[in-house]
């Protein structure tokens, strides 16, 4: 079901209007007015609501653009990579732990090649306000050998659609697009064109071998691509994305990428003394990066995220320019970038900049932290209750668990699960630990995450009969991201089954109050059980449910 | 003009929507403006801030550096004062006094109040009472944002005419209530300052 938005235009020409737009709404708008005709997604915080974005768009209905979800990152990769394969361009959106689930797609993309323009999205989330690591997708590009875009603002978000889809199609590459939590999550008034490009007509590519990774192709593939390096680097080199601005004073030079050039530029109303290097293309500007170091005695490196640049500037040996930023302690290396920590690492080259860190207020000793916790009337909270109750009935218990709202269940006053690694993990490492030993082995996991990657653990298991228990607890929803369809809502017994889960031991029950007794009964049964057993629990999740009551 | 506005609440309480309406007004009055917030995992019952930033020139940063906020909208007076470190000496707090209490260690009630009321620069009032007695409960955000109107430099048809926009869809008596409660907000911080 997709979102309703409001968004507010104001008209400021016959060509353009002024929106107030998400930079994850803007990169959407700018994909769909170059022409886009498929998007492909998995929710994932902070990414969703790119194809949101795209399902709401009344172009999208007109021209019968793609934008169904997908059942995870690397179906989204292939499908987009399809769509790419036929000369039409495709944008795949995705968290940045995403990637990692699409790796293998993404990577070989690089081999195979784009044909109609392809994007992908990685929205990374330094910080991790809902994330389980802080990755930073610009390895995936370096490491795939394609050129990568970071915008520094919404209206960067929109303009770099349409520009990246022209450089994938110039190259023949995709092209990977690296948003970030306060970029993909801020709204600022973005100038839009009004008449969208007319999609790309189905056209097959002109060097099919290289869409057939066998090991001889892929060898003419892999020295074609090595040598297109210096391609991308001069494309970097010629980017409107990338912008050197020489500044009066030579003892800094300052290298900065993406959204951290925001805070830079938040330092210095009235222009920055030094020479700025924005970097917002990779690979990086070589020449670019050059004049800056020969213009400047050192050189900072502020970049949201892992410091990609800085390793890249030091070297091994970090014999050459002088160089500050994170690896010498002058920004945080954990964490998002702030306006503050950035003037902070500069202070000392610019003393004037103290305001920024004096006569600040300190944190009033009351306010105690307040974590988010599962909504009253929410299913999973019956769950926990009752497996709470059916686990004092054994010994050494172990709960695996999984990503989503579900794994609130860690806090007070459930404490119900001992881990939560990656999509899926909850049945694979209920399995391993069964396979250890451990008694009861319980897996727990949403609907949604198991047909992202729960279903082929479950084979697995089904294989060996392995002794365990897997809790599907079903919302009928992508909860955690806003309440998105769910790939398997309806089908989830009948996956079960064709999976090879016994019958005798495939259990369904409605997770409300009233049938705690019930289900904590169950659940005693089937851990009692020395085989495979799945227990369905659901209950629609109650944010959508009220949406749908109130659509009625 | 340039106004820096943190707005706090928990998960679900609305403040989104107070951002929305300003983020309407802004663009209704060809301002400049950036609102940072966070989606997912914090929304969920946790505390939920954004950054409102709202200004006649180019704006660079997406969040606000601390002690630079110069006003602070909460719908709930703990949260208020989580932000303390991002409101500058001369800034002000605009926030209802109705806790919202999901945690077992909220602080004392009295002592916040008092804290929170021998504080200069602060409207606080009981936002749920003033919803209720012009619209419904549901509009105490409104009420909230009436109060702080006098501190956005944002001229107050303007935000009217957001509220206006972002409601249209719902309907002239909801459009209505709204503006009742962010007109009887106004008036009480009126009284106030």
């Amino acid at each position: 079901m997709a979102k309703r938005y409001v968004i507010f235009d104001l008209i400021i020409s016959s060509m353009k209007t002024k929106r107030l737009l998400l930079g994850d709404e803007a990169l959407a708008m700018g994909a769909l007015n170059a022409g886009l005709s498929g998007g492909y997604a998995y929710p994932g915080t902070p990414s969703t609501e790119i194809l949101e974005f795209i399902q709401a768009s009344p172009l999208t209905k007109e021209r019968n653009i793609h934008s169904h979800w997908s059942s995870n990152e690397k179906t989204a990769m292939e499908e987009a990579l399809g769509m790419s394969f036929c000369g039409k361009r495709a944008i795949v959106a995705m968290k940045h732990v995403g990637m990692n689930v699409a790796a293998d797609a993404f990577v070989n993309s690089a081999m195979t090649g784009a044909n109609g323009g392809l994007i992908v999205v990685a929205a990374d989330d330094p910080s991790m306000h809902s994330s389980q690591n802080e990755q930073d997708s610009r390895f995936y590009a370096r490491f795939a050998m394609i050129p990568c875009l970071e915008p520094s603002t919404q209206q960067e978000a929109y303009d770099m659609a349409g520009y990246g889809f022209d450089l994938s199609e110039r190259l023949q590459i995709p092209v990977l697009m690296r948003m970030v939590t306060r970029l993909a999550h801020s709204r600022a008034v973005v100038e839009t064109e009004d008449e969208a490009r007319r999609p790309n007509t189905l056209a097959y590519p002109s060097n099919p071998r290289q869409w057939v990774l066998m090991p001889g192709n892929s060898r003419v593939r892999n020295r074609q691509l090595i040598k297109e390096q210096e391609d991308m680097v001069r494309e970097s080199e010629n980017s409107p994305f990338n912008r050197l601005t020489p500044g009066t004073d030579r003892r800094l030079g300052i290298l900065t990428s993406g959204i951290a050039a925001n805070y830079v530029a938040e330092c210095f109303p009235e222009g920055c003394p030094f020479t700025v290097l924005k970097v917002s293309q990779y690979p990086l500007p070589k020449s670019m990066v050059e004049e800056l170091a020969d213009n400047c005695d050192a050189v900072m490196v502020i970049e949201e995220g892992q410091p990609v640049i800085e390793e890249a500037m030091r070297g091994l040996l970090d014999r050459g320019v002088k160089v500050y930023g994170k690896f010498d302690g002058c920004l945080p290396r954990d964490g998002e970038l702030t306006p503050d920590s950035v003037a902070k690492a500069l202070t000392p080259f610019w003393p004037s900049l103290s305001h920024f860190h004096e006569n600040i207020n300190p944190v009033h000793e009351m306010v105690v932290p307040r974590p988010p916790a599962l909504c009253q009337g929410c299913g999973h909270r019956d769950v926990y209750s009752a497996l709470n109750d059916a686990m004092k009935e054994f010994e050494n218990t172990k709960v695996f668990g999984d990503i989503g709202c579900y794994t609130l269940g860690w806090l007070a006053p459930f404490n119900a699960i001992d881990t939560c690694v990656d999509m899926g993990a909850s049945i694979t490492m209920a399995k391993g630990a069964a396979d250890a030993g451990q008694h009861p082995a319980v897996a727990i996991i949403g609907d949604s995450t198991f047909t992202h990657s729960g279903m082929t653990g479950l084979l697995d298991a089904v294989n060996e009969n392995t002794p365990m228990t897997v809790i599907i607890s079903d919302n009928l929803t992508t909860g955690m991201t806003g309440g998105q369809d769910s790939q398997g809502t309806g089908k989830l017994e009948e996956i079960c089954l064709g999976l090879g889960v016994d019958p005798a031991h495939l259990r369904t029950i409605d997770s409300l109050p009233k049938n705690h007794d019930e289900m904590k009964r169950m659940f005693v049964e089937e851990f009692d059980y020395r085989g495979l057993s799945v227990i369905v629990s659901r209950r629609e999740c109650i944010q959508t449910a009220r949406r749908h009551a109130k659509k009625q | 003009m340039k106004s820096d506005i943190i707005l706090a609440g928990v998960g679900g309480q609305g403040i989104l929507s107070i951002a929305t309406i300003l983020g309407a007004a802004a663009l209704g009055d060809n301002l400049y403006l950036k609102q940072a917030e966070v989606h997912g995992m914090s929304q969920r019952g946790g505390d939920v801030m954004s950054c409102l930033r709202i200004s006649s020139t180019p704006i660079a940063s997406d969040l606000i550096p601390q002690g630079k906020a110069d006003i602070i909208v909460s719908l709930e007076p703990m949260e208020a004062l989580r932000y303390l470190p991002f409101l500058s000496q001369e800034g002000w707090i605009v926030t209802s006094t109705v806790p919202f209490v999901n945690i077992t260690n909220y602080p004392d009630q009295e002592a916040l109040m008092a804290d929170l009321t021998a504080r200069p620069n602060v409207v606080s009032f009981d936002m749920d009472a003033v919803a209720k007695e012009v619209a419904t409960v549901r509009s105490s955000n409104m009420v909230l944002l009436g109060a702080a109107a006098p501190f956005i430099g944002i001229p107050v048809e303007k935000i009217e005419d957001g509220i206006r926009k972002v409601f249209a869809r719902k309907g002239e008596k909801l459009v209505e209530q709204n503006l009742a409660a962010f007109r009887a907000g106004l008036e009480r911080a009126k009284a106030n300052i």
